[in-house]
């Protein structure tokens, strides 16, 4: 069967049409979905591309069955992934718990949306607590948000990658504004390009007959004694601290000289490069750093950074969420902390550049 | 029916088994390994467990296994079938898992007509958390949570799941209500039921009536009793839906 993608192209299409070849480069085997804005589209240009690339898509009845359905196929030995956003994310939240305990590479692509509620079905930040933190478990997960079309690209392969490499749940943290708009970008075949491909292996329905050829394989994630638990779940938060400095990701710009440095994520840090850009001109000083995985947070660099310039501005559609992660990675140092939280309100350089020439940042730019 | 011999397709490294005494699941055990045996599946045969009583089956068989969430092991197997169609899936679960938390899988996957076989155990109350009113608790039952009796009234009747799922379903699902107090009927429910799966017909469900003394506090003879006279008389044993390719004569 022929290729999805035989050599590179440049595009110009929307951020779900990007996540939908992405998953295709990555070589997924499967979706299960279910509709929720502004992910949708995910579902629909896979659907019209699955069948001509022997791929397979199944619509479920809600994203619990999306999720669980999605955990189903890992364990066939299929990439599998599926696409969801706000509450749907929220639904989500008990089959990815799931994932964790039983280390299983899921991968799921989200398109923030307003909350809490049903809210908006336009844009957000606010769904990073949960993607990164949420079910009843300790966050054992792989959280790239991204900020442009190519970006959605290259990190819908890595998620895939890393996922069946670390054997963690991974996703891949978009918004409504990345899902709606075109971008230009460049696609890719990843092995064209020397990224090798982490091939997926069976877990349930392995070859021969279980008890007499080889032992059965029994997976479970409910244990009778605390120590139980304990013992299996302390190799596994060592595992993840462990590989974590191989995940980690992020972005810095102009931080060496700086006297204050912008922290966002996402398409916001966008908006945050382009004033970090205006202010330079002006002659001030301002930097930028971008946790480009959100989980595990690349708390090293930022603390390295933060150490030289204890003066952060951060800047996210949400009320804070973004700052829990950062003010945790950066405990302990004396940090001068501003923010601009705009809980599901898209935020312009002109904002970023207008608050930072403003009183509240007078003094440390003035320095 | 032997009484003595395991099914081949039971582990024996993991019995005696880890239900209560007198509990109908061990029944259900049997008459499913046995129904494995029969037809020769045991390669190609994955099961999946639920929360609740049913998740002490997570290492009963000789059969690649995965225990689940509470109601979601209908849709974890929909997921391995539908990505390995060459896969039997068995989604193992109680009346609670089936009829309250996960309806909505049960109900969309038998419309779908997912190549899947989905054994219910109907022992009218939710056992491993203490024993409380399930969808399946007769009218008058007394619960943990129903300590008066069960006013139909005021919490519904008693689920009819088989009924339900043979009015949602096309042509070729199979589905049946078995009892634990007809070993020989069930398996032959079984077979046929695995056998739809296997022949990538249909979906298939078996509903199963069964005993739980522990939480019914019943001895010996009146658990039998309730079994067979007090469930029995609610819910009708028998098959509700038969494919063309399974019915007989």
């Amino acid at each position: 069967m022929e290729k999805p993608i035989q050599e590179e192209k440049r595009v110009f299409m929307t951020g779900n049409e990007v996540v939908a070849w992405g998953a295709l480069a990555a070589q997924a085997d499967i979706m299960y979905g279910y509709p929720i804005t502004p992910q949708n589209e995910i579902m629909h240009y896979w659907t019209r591309l699955a069948p001509k690339y022997g791929k397979s898509f199944l619509q479920t009845e809600d994203e619990l069955s999306a999720g669980f359905a999605t955990i189903g196929g890992v364990l066939a030995g299929k990439r599998s992934f599926s696409a969801t956003a706000g509450p749907g994310n929220t639904l989500f939240q008990e089959p990815i718990s799931m994932a964790e305990m039983m280390r299983i590479p899921m991968v799921v692509a989200i398109q923030q949306r307003g909350g809490p509620s049903t809210a908006t079905v336009i844009y957000s930040q606010q769904e990073v607590n949960m993607t990164t933190y949420g079910g009843n478990g300790e966050g054992l997960r792989i959280v790239y948000s991204t900020a442009t079309h190519q970006e959605l690209f290259d990190y819908t392969i890595k998620a895939f990658n890393n996922a069946w490499k670390y054997r963690f749940p991974a996703f891949i943290l978009g918004d409504g504004y990345q899902a709606k708009m075109r971008e230009p970008l460049i696609m890719y075949n990843p092995e064209e390009k020397g990224i090798e491909m982490v091939k997926p292996d069976v877990s349930l329905g392995k070859e021969g007959v279980p008890g007499k050829d080889r032992d059965p394989v029994y997976l479970r994630n409910a244990y009778s004694m605390e120590e139980e638990l304990f013992e299996v779940l302390m190799p596994m938060i060592e595992e993840y601290n462990k590989v974590s400095p191989e995940i980690e990701e992020h972005f810095s710009l102009g931080c060496e000289d700086a006297d204050l440095i912008i922290v966002s994520h996402g398409i916001v840090s966008r908006a945050a490069m382009a004033a970090e850009e205006e202010l330079r001109k002006e002659g001030i000083k301002v930097g930028l750093f971008r946790p480009i995985t959100l989980r595990p947070f690349p708390e090293g660099a930022i603390r390295e950074i933060c150490k030289s310039t204890p003066n952060i501005l951060i800047v996210e559609s949400a009320n804070g969420q973004l700052a829990r992660l950062v003010k945790e990675a950066l405990f302990g140092l004396p940090i001068n902390m501003q923010a601009i939280f705009k809980p599901g309100v898209g935020i312009t350089s002109e904002e970023i550049i207008k608050f930072i020439k403003s009183k509240k940042t007078e003094e440390i730019i003035a320095k | 029916m032997s009484t003595t011999v395991m099914p081949n397709s039971w582990n024996i490294n993991t019995k005696p088994h880890k239900f209560c005494p007198g509990c109908g699941h061990g029944h259900v055990l049997r008459a499913l390994g046995e129904a494995i045996d029969d037809i020769d599946i045991q390669d190609r045969t994955v099961f999946g467990c639920d929360i609740g009583c049913s998740l002490l089956a997570w290492d009963f068989f000789n059969i690649d296994s995965i225990q689940t969430h509470h109601g979601r092991t209908t849709p974890v197997m929909v997921g391995i079938v539908r990505a390995n169609p060459s896969l039997i899936g068995i989604a193992y679960m109680g009346d609670g898992g089936g009829y309250a938390i996960g309806a909505q899988h049960l109900v969309n996957s038998a419309n779908r007509n997912d190549k899947i076989l989905v054994v219910l155990v109907n022992n009218t109350n939710y056992g491993m958390t203490g024993g409380q009113m399930a969808p399946t608790t007769l009218p008058g039952q007394v619960t943990e949570t129903t300590p008066y009796g069960r006013d139909a009234l005021e919490t519904g009747a008693p689920t009819q799941g088989p009924e339900l799922v043979a009015a949602i379903t096309g042509e070729n699902a199979y589905v049946a209500r078995g009892t634990v107090s007809n070993l020989r009927q069930l398996k032959k429910y079984f077979k046929k039921a695995l056998e739809n799966v296997q022949e990538g017909n249909g979906f298939s469900f078996v509903e199963v009536l069964a005993t739980c003394p522990t939480n019914w506090r019943t001895n010996a003879k009146d658990t039998w009793k309730f079994l067979e006279e007090n469930m029995a008389s609610y819910f009708k044993v028998g098959e509700y839906k038969v494919p063309p390719t399974k019915r007989e004569g």
